[in-house]
């Protein structure tokens, strides 16, 4: 597949949404969702390695049961904002606002987004949540875990929680704008002929995520604004000494941080979905199953969240509740991951980088998935709550899901936001890299849990037995790092010494590679009309002469 | 070289035996769906991947087998669903005959009562082969008391008991962690559960310089000015405590509660919030006026002469555990004893 993707040079005067105007301010007041897709590609970049620097000190502290390399604060603040920062800062926005904001319109043949000023308003507003989540962790930091559960946060940490939750709620707002950007350009702005049976499911994916965006996250807002209130007015509404309840605030902040998870990962299912029919040069089995269980995970999402509550002081019957939802929920996931594996059969399958990350995603996802049923299990979840079983599940899920089809998305369309190749044999290696180092850091941990070890301790002296699995993740954890970092440098390298992309370099369905890479401003020269389900790969690799009989 | 590199977690307690047979098949499930998925994309991977002239085979789907995979998982789900289910609900029901051990948290440490009067700080001494059920309650943060080798947890909550049970199958010296972050030095709110043979947890327990916890809650009730009010021999001006535990009281509002230990505690510290029928608003709270400690004792005085040693009034044995309550609890209980190792 690659023979073929060299172009003259000389195609790369013409004019693209890159070279059109110049200037920083060019690119601070764009409103063309392609530019503010590459504002958010830097901004969320730099907040992943600042997540991975914490994640990367928290994994020395444990390399020995002492608390010997940072003081017992330090490392509460550490784990923190390691997952403030990843969550809130990295995670959330980074297949919609990157990959989502880049390609919805393009997918859909649009010129842009329905509110392309909104969009750019929510990246400011990412922004302006993300400085002062800097400026919260320059000047002392938090330490109440990203769940800052009440009374501790409320009465009795004395760090910076009102700052980071005001970071936070502004951050959620940039999400919701586009959560709201991308229902409204789904349902208004698509091309002639594409209809909904036609849309990618990398659109359906982003439906679905919209939905929970706009939903969710005022819940997370209003939760934010009555924690600070409780905290500075002592308004008695967690406080039990005043007649509150602090179990509340657990259902208000579960209810949409559950959700929140399905933020994360549905939109790498989307990701995942373009490029294993790509890649095995087929359609996707199963095509509505695949749309209608994202959103059914994003309608059922919203019913589990007490499953993170099994011990926390709930009723019995509550806890049966959420647990046969949980499984519930479960199933449209299972569903998503048959209908992948059967589209690899009969397929012409090819290795390049992106299909491997969605290899990787696939492994992973699984696994993560499957301990999600150990963890919905009522019976277990009790022992296993709030230990490294835990943070094992959903490392699995958020990052090894998730960032897996975060990478692959990104090299996959490498070419068509770049306009440049990205040198194939390093990704590849990069691939293995991660999906090992991943294995290494967290697989440990699932033993480690059920062996009993709690989650957010700094110093585990009184029981050395664990450091052995420690040390593996920490071992782990570096080769991750540097499978991590591997990307950065030649996508960079890419940028100015890569070879020039063709237009549609994988040979692939769908209205993104029917452009030039990278694309004009207006994405297509002509507005396109749209006669083809998705995934026709059947056309694209017929021979040349059958292709000109359905043209006439 | 495994002694020091364990994989597995020590069982000691009925429920361990239970959530590890639990846990072991799930092993076996979820890893034998994790083969077949990983079998299946390897096995495809390489068996169609790309030669030349060869082209894929379009395949638009099959609704058979998307039934075959949703509703199959679904019943496998089920199956776990309620074989959870059934290991959490004895998780959660204590037995009625447990021995009491009332638990204050604190950042960052753990007190210990035992209803015989004895204290202890980040350590719990119990006798194997005896249930035991913690009243727990927390001075200021959430805490969460967990004990692996028992494969047990619960959050411990201010401003309300939560309640933990297990019965320990192996003399020995377990863990205890707290689970739920609570500050600076949550990995440092560890301690110890140290179950002794019946001997000599008798020989521990009777060498307590303190009088039973009950004794000193009723020396409290008599301090307080409890009596003056809750009066065992004659009406007084609130009702007679004697042999109210376990039974439903009517309240003001006209609903009917069981009394449990949430409830005599709710009634002390703040007595607003649930009236008692027929009595005139006049309890006052004694929130602030008496400690996480004093409570437990009240709570324990109060039990104490609605259980044994039933002074005046009739019927005040917790017989009338109230009927679906109890009813789980029998289920749950059984077959302790015979389970050991
Ligand atoms: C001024 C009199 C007074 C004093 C002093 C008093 N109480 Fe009460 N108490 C009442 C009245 C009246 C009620 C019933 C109305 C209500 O529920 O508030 C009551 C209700 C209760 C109840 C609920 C009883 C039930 O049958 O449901 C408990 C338990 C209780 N008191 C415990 C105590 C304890 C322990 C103290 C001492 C720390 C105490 N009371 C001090 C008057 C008093
Ligand atoms: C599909 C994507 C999933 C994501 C993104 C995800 C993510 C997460 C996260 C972030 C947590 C822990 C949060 C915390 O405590 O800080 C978590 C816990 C949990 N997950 Fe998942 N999960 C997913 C799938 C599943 C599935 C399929 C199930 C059930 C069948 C499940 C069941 C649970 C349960 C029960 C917990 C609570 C564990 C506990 O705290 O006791 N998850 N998940
Ligand atoms: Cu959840
Ligand atoms: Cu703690």
């Amino acid at each position: 597949m690659s023979a073929t993707n060299v172009v003259p040079q000389q195609q790369f005067e013409r004019e693209t949404y890159l070279n059109k105007v110049y200037g920083m301010w060019s690119w601070l007041l764009t409103t063309d969702h392609k530019r503010i897709a590459l504002l958010y590609l830097i901004s969320i970049t730099f907040f992943f390695f600042i997540g991975g620097f914490f994640a990367l000190l928290i994994r020395l502290e444990l390399l020995t049961p002492a608390g010997d390399l940072v003081q017992a604060d330090t490392y509460n603040k550490l784990f923190t904002q390691h997952g403030m920062v990843m969550v809130f800062f990295f995670l959330i926005p980074s297949i919609p606002a990157v990959l989502g904001n880049f390609l919805v319109p393009m997918m859909i043949g649009a010129k842009d987004l329905a509110f392309p000023r909104i969009n750019l308003l929510s990246w400011y507003l990412y922004i302006i949540g993300g400085v002062i989540m800097l400026h919260c962790m320059m000047t002392g930091g938090v330490d109440t875990g990203w769940t800052f559960y009440v009374p501790f946060s409320t009465n009795y940490t004395n760090t910076k929680f009102v700052e980071a939750g005001i970071a936070i709620f502004i951050a959620g707002f940039s999400s919701i704008l586009t959560g709201l950007n991308f229902v409204v350009t789904i349902h208004r702005m698509r091309a002639p002929g594409m209809t909904w049976s036609r849309l990618p499911l990398f659109i359906w994916a982003h439906y679905a995520t919209s939905i929970i965006q706009l939903l969710g996250t005022p819940v997370i807002a209003i939760t934010i604004v009555l924690v600070a209130c409780e905290r500075a007015l002592h308004l008695g509404i967690f406080d039990p000494r005043l007649g509150g309840d602090p179990l509340l605030f657990q259902h208000l902040f579960w209810f949409y941080s559950h959700p929140a998870v399905y933020i994360m990962i549905l939109p790498s299912m989307g990701v995942v979905t373009e490029i294993i029919p790509c890649f095995s040069r087929k359609r996707i089995f199963g095509y509505s199953f695949v749309a209608f269980s994202s959103i059914a995970i994003a309608v059922f999402g919203f019913l589990v969240w007490a499953h993170h509550m099994f011990v926390a002081g709930m009723s019995v019957y509550a806890g049966l509740v959420f647990s046969f939802l949980s499984y519930a929920v479960a199933v449209p996931s299972a569903i998503k991951v048959f209908n992948w594996t059967a589209t690899l059969y009969k397929g012409s399958i090819h290795y390049d980088a992106p299909m491997l990350y969605a290899f990787g995603f696939l492994g992973l996802f699984t696994i993560g998935g499957l301990t999600g049923l150990f963890l919905a299990a009522l019976g277990i979840n009790v022992h296993v709550t709030d230990t490294y079983f835990v943070v094992a599940h959903f490392h699995y899920i958020m990052v090894g899901g998730a960032v897996m089809g975060y990478l692959g998305g990104i090299h996959f369309w490498w070419p068509k936001i770049s306009g440049k190749l990205y040198p194939e044999g390093w990704a590849r290696l990069a691939a293995l890299i991660v999906f090992l180092g991943f294995n290494l850091t967290f697989f440990p941990q699932f033993v480690l849990g059920y062996m009993g070890m709690p989650r957010r301790y700094w110093d585990y002296s009184h029981m050395p037995e664990f450091q052995v699995l420690n040390v593996l993740s920490t071992a782990g954890a570096t080769v991750l790092g540097v499978g991590y970092l591997l990307p950065m440098i030649y996508l960079l390298w890419s940028m100015r010494y890569g070879k020039p992309a063709s237009d549609n370099p994988w040979n692939a369905a769908g209205l993104e590679w029917k452009t030039s890479s990278p694309p004009p401003t207006d994405n297509f020269k002509e507005e396109p009309v749209v006669t083809w389900e998705a995934y026709n790969y059947e056309e694209l690799d017929a021979p040349p002469q059958a292709l000109e009989v359905p043209v006439g | 070289m495994l002694n020091n590199f364990p994989l597995w977690p020590e069982s000691a307690s009925t429920i361990a035996h239970r959530v590890d047979a639990l846990y072991i098949f799930l092993l076996i499930v979820a890893g034998m769906m994790a083969l077949l998925i990983c079998a299946l994309v390897i096995y495809f991977a390489a068996r169609f991947r790309s030669r030349p002239g060869v082209r894929a085979e379009q395949i638009e789907g099959s609704n058979a087998l998307e039934i075959t995979w949703s509703v199959i998982p679904f019943l496998v789900f089920m199956v776990i669903f309620a074989w959870g289910a059934v290991v959490y609900f004895q998780e959660r029901t204590p037995p009625t005959d447990a021995t009491e051990v009332y638990v204050v948290a604190k950042q960052w440490m753990w007190k210990v009562e035992h209803a015989e009067g004895q204290r202890e700080i980040n350590e719990l001494h119990v006798p194997v082969g005896r249930d035991v059920k913690l009243i727990m309650t927390s001075q200021d943060v959430i805490h969460s008391f967990f004990v692996p080798a028992f494969r047990i947890k619960q959050d411990v909550l201010p401003g309300r008991y939560t309640v933990e049970w297990f019965h320990a199958t192996k003399p020995g010296t377990y863990h205890l962690f707290c689970a739920e972050y609570c500050g600076t030095q949550h990995s440092g709110m560890v301690g110890s559960i140290v179950v002794l043979e019946p001997a000599q947890y008798e020989a521990w327990v009777n060498g307590s310089p303190n009088g039973p916890l009950s004794a000193t809650g009723e020396k409290m009730f008599a301090e307080l000015g409890c009596s003056s009010c809750h009066r065992s021999d004659m009406p007084g001006r609130g009702p007679n405590l004697q042999g109210v535990f376990g039974k439903p009281v009517e309240l003001a509002d006209g609903r009917t509660l069981t009394v449990d230990e949430n409830y005599l505690r709710e009634s002390i510290l703040d007595p607003g919030s649930k009236r008692v029928r027929g009595f005139q608003p006049i309890m006052p709270t004694f929130q602030g006026l008496v400690t996480e400690e004093q409570v437990n004792a009240l709570v324990a005085y109060i039990k104490s002469i609605s259980t044994a040693g039933t002074r005046i009034g009739a019927n005040a044995m917790p017989s009338a555990v109230s009927a679906s309550e109890g009813s789980v609890s029998s289920a749950a209980q059984p077959n302790g004893n015979q389970v050991q190792q």
